[in-house]
């Protein structure tokens, strides 16, 4: 029994990493939650943003070291992140003007805008590729890590270390903040209360003296600074390739939807839930069990319930028990 | 102070509103009628700008507004309610009638970072007004409910509250009385009378009850069939054969009228 080192091996594998991730998958799902909420529909395109968002950083970023430009101890990145957002929104608004706006003019119904948001996200997909190949690209720099694995069992004298990236930490620190913003402005300032009329009832908004432009410009917006943070802090954590933000829709959905579409908290709610059962389903407890258990009785076995290369059934699998049990959602969205 | 030329809307071959034509006068309290299905309410959409008429002109204070979209409409002065009443769910009852005043300098972010004290203080002036108009609805107590809790005639009051946030020109009522008692009824009554009277509105009201009609309403329009009926006072509107026809169909026509 060595619970002291069981719990830093649950910290390191699974706990850390976990949360980092849920970040990421909850700064995803609230633009794509946002985006239903308003404009009712569910965004196939937002993975795609993500890596759009993602490749404009990484070109800002490299424009930046280029001319000497670094971010001291934190990632150039960071320091690319409002230019790549703003580039990202125009991008965004361009395409709502191009595509969306017609469909929204025709009064076109939710599923049709859904298959119109596959063939944006085809569009983007290929000009992503385009731009910026599909190898993969690392583009972190600044310090590695807050805390070593070797320095940690130095200080603690344990055998287990505990390493905390850089990334994760900024992944961390940087979601707290995003998320504190956009509640406070979604509560407290006017064109946040006009998106939450707005979601709440259209007629009404528009009878209210809301013009539904500026709302819908807002949250495209909004839904692009949100998908170029969570894509860049995602290719800061593990690194960029086209491909992989494709495949984070379906955790970003799930979340979405566990958390109740249409709803903010429930995104953030949804986000660390599959994160979590993401990680933890696939993680090899061997580790931490032959830490909690007489030696007699250690497992053999990797103790793994499920290969990683599953791990996206993971969220299939959440988001059909979601749908079976609480279809709208743990914090009640509008789904049904 | 509204004019409507004409007006014509279509659903495929379905003439909802079919060539009406009538005139809602400065500081009246009209009242609407007509059997059901008569097209009043896709009148109302039209007005409003809901929906874009097939043909036709809708004139506001001589101006021609036919198509504006409702947020214009609305800081034009034109305001609606809905026959079932629309509430923002989410927000608290007090909270719903702080969304209506618009062009607040907590609009823009810069404000809203940099001009706390102004905003603030504007803040509270529309809250102290909200309250004020709960109370005018007597409805003071449920200022910190959630909107989707109250009960449907709560809401009706809630929704004539909404027009007494702004200074409107005119208010369009869609069936402000379906589903509330008598007494609550009364109230939504007084508070149009009063509303009517001491700050000016012009009304145009939906309404099936022809007590709250007769006692409200100073001209009567009914519709039939898309158009413009009959125009009066309730009681010539009333006793006009061709509203009795289309209210109770030929057949019942003598009987009724035998009655008186």
């Amino acid at each position: 029994m060595d619970i002291l080192n069981a719990l830093v091996a649950f910290a390191n594998f699974v706990f850390v990493p976990g949360l980092a991730y849920g970040a990421q998958i909850a700064l995803g799902a609230l633009g794509a939650t946002l985006i239903y909420g308003i404009l009712r529909f569910s965004n196939f395109a937002h993975g795609d943003t993500m890596a759009l968002g993602t490749t404009f950083a990484i070109l800002v970023t490299w424009g930046f070291q280029a001319l000497g430009i670094t971010f001291g101890f934190l990632p150039t990145a960071l320091l690319a992140l409002p230019f790549a957002i703003i580039m990202t929104a125009a991008f965004v608004l361009g395409t709502d003007r191009v595509v969306y706006r017609f469909y929204r003019r025709q009064k076109a119904a939710p599923t049709i805008l859904v298959i119109v948001s596959l063939g944006v996200m085809f569009i983007m997909n290929g000009l992503n590729r385009f731009i910026i190949g599909v190898g993969e690209i690392n583009f972190a720099d600044g310090a590695r890590f807050v805390i070593t694995a070797g320095d940690f069992r130095a200080m603690t004298g344990l055998t287990e270390g505990l390493a905390i990236k850089a990334t994760q930490a900024i992944t961390v620190v940087t979601a707290v903040i995003v998320v504190g913003l956009l509640f406070w402005f979604l509560q407290k300032t006017r064109t946040g209360k006009s998106m939450r009329a707005f979601s709440d009832n259209e007629d009404l908004a528009l009878l209210s003296g809301i013009n539904p432009d500026r709302v819908v410009q807002v949250t495209w917006i909004i839904a692009a600074g949100l998908a170029t943070i969570a894509g860049v802090l995602y290719g800061l954590d593990k690194s960029f390739k086209a491909f992989t933000y494709f495949q984070l829709l379906l955790p970003i959905f799930a979340a979405a939807v566990v958390g109740g579409l249409g709803n903010p908290l429930g995104a953030i709610a949804g986000g660390f839930i599959v994160a979590f059962s993401e990680v933890m389903v696939t993680y090899a407890w061997k580790k931490v069990l032959t830490y909690l258990v007489p030696e007699s009785m250690a497992p053999d076995g990797l103790v793994q319930l499920m290969s990683t290369d599953y791990k996206f059934a993971v969220s299939f699998t959440i988001l059909i028990i979601v749908l079976l049990f609480l279809p709208t959602g743990i914090f009640k969205g509008k789904s049904a | 102070m509204i004019v409507v030329e004409d007006l014509h809307k279509h659903f495929g071959g379905f003439h909802a509103v079919d060539g009406a034509s009538l005139e809602i006068g400065a500081g009246s309290i009209t009242g609407l009628i007509g059997p059901n299905g008569a097209g009043k309410t896709t009148l109302f959409n039209v007005i409003a700008g809901r929906l874009k008429p097939t043909s036709g002109r809708v004139l506001m204070a001589g101006e021609d507004i036919t198509g504006l979209a409702p947020h214009d409409l609305f800081h034009k002065g034109l305001l609606r309610t809905f026959q079932i009443a629309h509430e923002f769910g989410s927000m608290t009852v007090r909270e719903n009638l702080m969304m209506v005043p618009s062009a607040q300098s907590g609009e823009t972010l810069w404000n809203a970072w940099f001009r706390r004290g102004a905003v603030a203080a504007e803040e509270r002036a529309i809250r102290d007004k909200a309250d004020e108009v709960l109370e005018f609805l007597t409805i003071s107590h449920l200022a910190d409910e959630r909107a989707a809790n109250i009960s449907g005639g709560q809401k009706k009051l809630l929704e004539l509250g909404r027009t007494m946030m702004v200074d409107a020109k005119i208010v369009f009522l869609d069936e402000v009385g379906a589903g509330v008692n008598r007494t609550l009824l009364n109230t939504i009554g007084d508070a149009i009378r009063r509303l009517n009277t001491e700050r000016g509105y012009t009304f145009c009201v939906i309404e099936h009850d022809m007590d709250f009609i007769g006692s409200l309403c100073n001209p009567v329009i009914c519709m039939a069939e898309g158009r413009v009926l009959a125009q009066g006072t309730v009681d010539e509107v009333k006793n006009d054969e061709r509203v009795i026809e289309a209210y109770l169909g030929t057949g019942l026509k003598n009987k009724v009228v035998a009655h008186g």
